[in-house]
């Protein structure tokens, strides 16, 4: 992402807990249509839709035409490029220490 | 019959003309793609395949459809896991269409079951793959040099 634009929706869409729910359903299950989104959303259908554009603006989600229903899938192209902008370069073994440190001070009775 | 696709897109600051080269021409792919290139005369009917820096074959098929610099459909059968292979053929469909100052690269990647071990070991490489393809073309220069990754597309 060179534009600070894209950027802006990519952290925009990804600061909704709704909508990274929407991620999840798509990781675990991709090539969904709304109808079955919402069946896993507490929310009403328009509400899925609204969340859905911001996803797909962001290019977070591709949606595919397949006869008269629109499929929803994951696009993690954006998160590897936050991956690598914003985590990569920063001091990748220090990040690791924490996150070694963080498991086993969270591991019960460890 | 079931099926399993995964779709990715990119925008990229380019031409249609630009990323049809870089996606098909040999010395360019290696800069993006960790040092993996493909063979083909890029025609309808052509045979097409996928080989490993070190010259191993990874994949191979046959160009199903193209259309420079706008679409190119792969027939795509995997060789070296046999676990993999025995999943037989898949589809590999790239579109470049002009967006506004830039250009959309949509890749989707089919086969005719569910679940696909083939579908799930081809995504975990792609977005890497295109993120690299997408810096390369925008700023000359490609974010990974690395060696070929675990994960990457084989």
């Amino acid at each position: 992402m060179a534009d600070r634009q894209d950027t802006d929706a990519l952290f925009k869409a990804l600061a909704d807990p709704g909508r990274r729910r929407l991620l999840d359903l798509l990781h675990a299950h991709d090539g969904r249509t709304l109808n079955q989104l919402c069946e896993h959303m507490d929310m009403t259908r328009q509400g899925v839709t609204q969340h859905l554009d911001v996803l797909e603006a962001a290019n977070l989600i591709a949606v595919i035409r397949q006869g008269r229903e629109k499929l929803h899938f994951l696009n993690p192209v954006p998160l590897q490029e936050i991956y690598e902008r914003w985590l990569a370069k920063f001091e990748k073994p220090r990040l690791k220490a924490l996150a070694e440190l963080k498991h086993r001070l969270e591991k019960p009775n460890g | 019959m079931a099926r399993s696709t995964f779709v990715y897109v990119t925008y990229i600051r380019t031409t249609q003309e630009r990323l049809w080269s870089a996606l098909t021409e040999r010395e360019f792919m290696k800069q993006w793609w960790f040092g993996n290139y493909c063979e083909s005369t890029w025609l309808a009917g052509g045979l097409w395949k996928n080989v490993y820096p070190d010259g191993r074959i990874s994949d191979s098929g046959e160009i199903v459809e193209a259309d420079p610099p706008r679409r190119l459909v792969i027939r795509w059968r995997h060789l070296d896991e046999p676990e993999l292979a025995a999943e037989g053929d898949s589809y590999c469909t790239m579109e470049v269409e002009p967006f506004g100052t830039a250009v959309k690269l949509s890749i989707t990647h089919t086969v005719e079951r569910e679940p696909s071990r083939l579908i799930t070991a081809l995504s975990g490489g792609w977005p890497k793959v295109l993120s690299n393809l997408k810096s390369l073309l925008e700023t000359g220069s490609a974010t990974m040099n690395e060696p070929y990754p675990a994960a990457a597309p084989r």
